[in-house]
């Protein structure tokens, strides 16, 4: 393409004040406070009494122009043409005529058909990334396996009556592009990469070997080529060198499994930011519905709702009643896998006397 | 099998695809060859590298395995889009990305990744530089992907919410501008992510998704309404102020006597628990900024990491604010990406090298609350101390290589006036051990 033709470059962020609702343009950082009218609906209150109401909607990420459009006519009827979407994909619907929620209500209901809710102590939308319709590396699917889990969780989405919020998060392999969360589902893989000595030959052979971080990855000679060998007892199956260099095949779709974490926190309240912590593994990677996965997932979420304290986020409650509660009530076995062989062990340790009886 | 997406409550992508396909070609392939993956258990693309003119990143380029069978998405990449700070949009905006998306690829559109952009999926490789140049020419601009600094994303902040302590929205803007070439033009050993919370709630995620989270707090009083804590107190009860706000107080300073609410607030550690259930009756203080937190990441590939506090507190409200804020960083650059290694993110390097190592490198002094706690074991390089010599011989600089060989002519020159003043000595020829060895510690962990 001819440089003169080009299109302006490094245009940057486009501006967020252009497509600010009014009303938040009129009273940006001048909000005073807000109230959970019912599960999916805020109203905010700014410093003038001005009122702005949202409606929270659960979307699967992924939408067609079509989709996309029929959105943009629902934010043209009733939010004068202004909406946003929240981290955890939902699309929140910004009006200021506290009589248009509920007609609003019932066109994203039946219109887009999508439900309402994801506010408060709910659980919100799952945070997943691409999986096999769109990634280079993935063991499994995300959007699929979120479909299946929010079948399940349906009415913990439109509801506000958990302990606390409760976030969820897929992960196709062990990069864990979704993230921590309340309960993660992430891939495992289990056996060390295989080799295409072919595929191979196209890589950078210092960075194949400079990325695996047990340093389980040797420059060789194969066949009268250079080319890398994997020490298998080193290799903890991580699937670093798999992102670098396709030939080093980490997937098998006869052996990888998913396992389910627990306990994960991003915020700084309260006892801060917590990592996740392994609740369960070995669950069959099952399209089309993954079933094994959502029976998990559910276990979990039932045994919070049951045991956990106002407030309290999935990894609070089990740090108050203890693994060996959690354990027994979700029925998931505690096995030599749970106990960390990793960086740090020993900090994961109970190092006292005190144990539950 | 994808059949069975269909079916419950949730809405369905499935569903809405095969709509899409109707009158699109491509997603009726993509679904063909996504079926394949359920049933063979096995992903079909294979990654690649595309950019457009004068960018380094932005697209993912994926090629199919299966292009003999699915023909049409035998080049189906995806163009990472910018997107507003907040995630809001003109329905007119988001029309013009359907139209766009419509005409050059398959129509699809995710809202959002998980680093914030919005995606557009499946053009062919004429396509997609079509697409990025329509994007362009509308005043869109592409995102960020490989060692570069990647698209910024950010919580509500200001736009609709009480509690936020800085311009989320705009301060993300700003960065996205100030360090656009940063953003298309892969020069870093690995990725480098921002992600802007304007309180402890930390809705974008920032803690466990960014290497650099922004995370808004006030340091003067919390502002308590007297009279709507007492309506709350009255309405709830005071054994659920006890047990849901005072007992979960992280540092206890939060009590409630004679049906008043009492907080310590030199002790306070703006955790916004209790501000977040009593939010009608207290709010963050007055004097707002936010916290600076360096080294989040993912899992691959050492493991998961946490950010931990940088810099407790920065004025984050006029220009200046910003730009200081923009020399921190830059210095945070400088010094990562002359020392890390290849496909190392900043808070591996700042395991590798130390925190120490790390705070001299980009001049900023030590704060106990860096810390959870001082370190527990005693080996320790003092470096007021020489190491014992034999025969009284003069200690001797360590024989590492660090920034100092390079000299101060060059720390002036790079215009670094908070660089340590020890550290800017030269090595002295000997006779000063106490000079000598702090010269050689500052950066001896990057050798």
């Amino acid at each position: 393409m001819a440089a003169d033709r080009l299109a302006p470059r490094d245009n940057g962020a486009p501006d967020f004040r252009k497509y600010l609702h009014p009303a938040m343009r009129r009273n940006y950082g001048r909000w005073v406070d807000h109230e959970n009218i019912k599960p999916g609906v805020y109203k905010h209150i700014s410093e003038d009494g001005e009122e702005l109401f949202t409606v929270r909607a659960g979307s699967p990420r992924m939408l067609s122009i079509h989709k996309v459009r029929q959105i943009c006519d629902a934010a043209d009827r009733y939010c004068e043409g202004h909406l946003r979407f929240t981290t955890r994909n939902n699309i929140e619907f910004l009006l200021t005529k506290a009589e248009d929620v509920e007609p609003l209500i019932n066109e994203i209901e039946t219109v887009l058909g999508f439900p309402v809710g994801g506010t408060g102590r709910s659980i919100s939308n799952i945070l997943h990334t691409q999986g096999w319709l769109h990634c280079n590396l993935p063991g499994t699917d995300a959007s699929g396996s979120v479909k299946a889990i929010m079948d399940v969780l349906y009415e913990e989405f439109r509801r506000d009556d958990l302990p606390q919020r409760l976030k969820i998060s897929t992960s196709c392999c062990q990069i864990n592009c979704g993230s921590h969360a309340d309960i993660a589902i992430i891939l495992q893989h289990h056996h060390p990469p295989r080799l295409d000595h072919e595929r191979i030959a196209s890589c950078e052979l210092p960075k194949v070997v400079g990325i695996c971080p047990v340093a389980a990855i040797r420059p060789a000679r194969k066949g009268g080529r250079n080319t890398v060998e994997v020490v298998k007892e080193k290799c903890m199956y991580c699937g670093a060198c798999h992102g670098q260099c396709p030939g080093l095949e980490i997937r098998d779709a006869d052996t990888d499994t998913l396992a389910v974490w627990v306990g994960g926190k991003s915020a700084s309240t309260r006892g801060g930011p917590a990592f996740m912590k392994l609740a369960t593994f070995g669950l069959p990677n099952n399209p089309p519905r993954w079933p094994e996965v959502s029976d998990a997932v559910r276990k979990i979420v039932d045994a919070y709702k049951d045991g956990a304290r106002q407030y309290e986020r999935v990894g609070e409650w089990i740090e108050r009643v203890g693994w060996k509660h959690f354990f027994e009530v979700t029925g998931f076995e505690f096995t030599r896998y749970h106990i960390d062989s990793y960086r740090f062990a020993r900090t994961s340790f109970n190092i006292s006397a005190q144990a539950r009886r | 099998m994808l059949d069975q997406l269909e079916q419950g409550p949730w809405p369905s992508f499935v569903t809405d695809l095969k709509q899409l396909a109707a009158s699109k070609a491509t997603v009726g392939q993509l679904l063909g060859q996504l079926e394949k993956s359920y049933r063979d258990r096995w992903d079909y693309w294979t990654g690649t590298v595309l950019n457009l003119s004068g960018y380094g990143g932005g697209v993912l380029a994926r090629y199919s395995d299966l292009r003999d069978e699915f023909p049409e998405v035998a080049q189906f990449h995806t163009v990472r889009i910018i997107e507003p700070s907040g995630y809001v949009y003109s329905t007119e905006a988001l029309r013009e990305l359907c139209d766009i998306s419509e005409e050059y690829s398959a129509g699809i559109l995710q809202l959002h990744g998980m680093t914030g952009d919005v995606l557009m999926l499946g053009s062919d490789n004429q396509a997609t530089h079509a697409a990025g140049e329509a994007l362009m020419s509308k005043g869109w601009d592409i995102g960020g992907s490989g060692g570069a600094l990647r698209t910024i994303s950010c919580c509500i902040g200001p736009a609709r919410c009480e509690m936020t302590c800085f311009d989320t929205l705009g301060l993300a803007k700003f960065l996205t501008d100030t360090f656009i070439s940063e953003l298309h033009r892969p020069e870093f050993p690995y990725k480098f992510k921002f992600k802007l919370s304007g309180c402890a709630n930390d809705c974008a995620g920032s803690m466990m998704r960014s290497d650099l989270p922004l995370i808004g707090t006030w340091r003067d009083d919390i502002k308590v309404d007297q009279e709507a804590a007492a309506g709350f107190i009255e309405q709830n009860g005071e054994e659920f102020v006890i047990g849901n706000v005072v007992s979960r107080c992280p540092t206890r300073c939060i009590s409630l006597r004679g049906g008043r609410l009492d907080i310590n607030n030199d002790n306070c550690v703006h955790c916004m628990h209790c501000i977040n259930v009593m939010h009608s009756a207290l709010r963050p203080g007055d004097d707002r900024g936010a916290t600076i937190l360096i080294g989040g990441k993912r899992t691959l590939k050492i493991g998961d990491m946490f950010s931990s506090l940088l810099v407790p507190f920065m004025k984050m409200q006029t220009q200046e604010d910003w730009d200081a804020l923009v020399d921190l960083v830059r210095r945070i650059w400088d010094f990562w990406t002359e020392y890390a290694l290849e496909h190392e993110r900043v808070g591996e390097f700042i395991d590798r090298i130390s925190m120490t190592s790390f705070l001299d490198g980009i001049g900023l002094e030590p704060d106990p609350r860096m810390v959870k706690e001082p370190r527990t074991n005693s080996y320790i390089k003092f470096e007021e101390y020489g190491p014992p010599r034999f025969h009284g011989e003069p200690p001797q600089p360590p024989n590492v290589v660090d920034r100092e060989v390079i000299g101060p002519e060059a720390d002036e020159a790079a215009g670094n006036p908070n660089r340590q003043s020890g550290a800017d000595e030269a090595i002295p020829d000997g006779g000063n051990a106490g000079d000598a060895n702090k010269a050689g510690g500052g950066a001896k962990g990057a050798s």
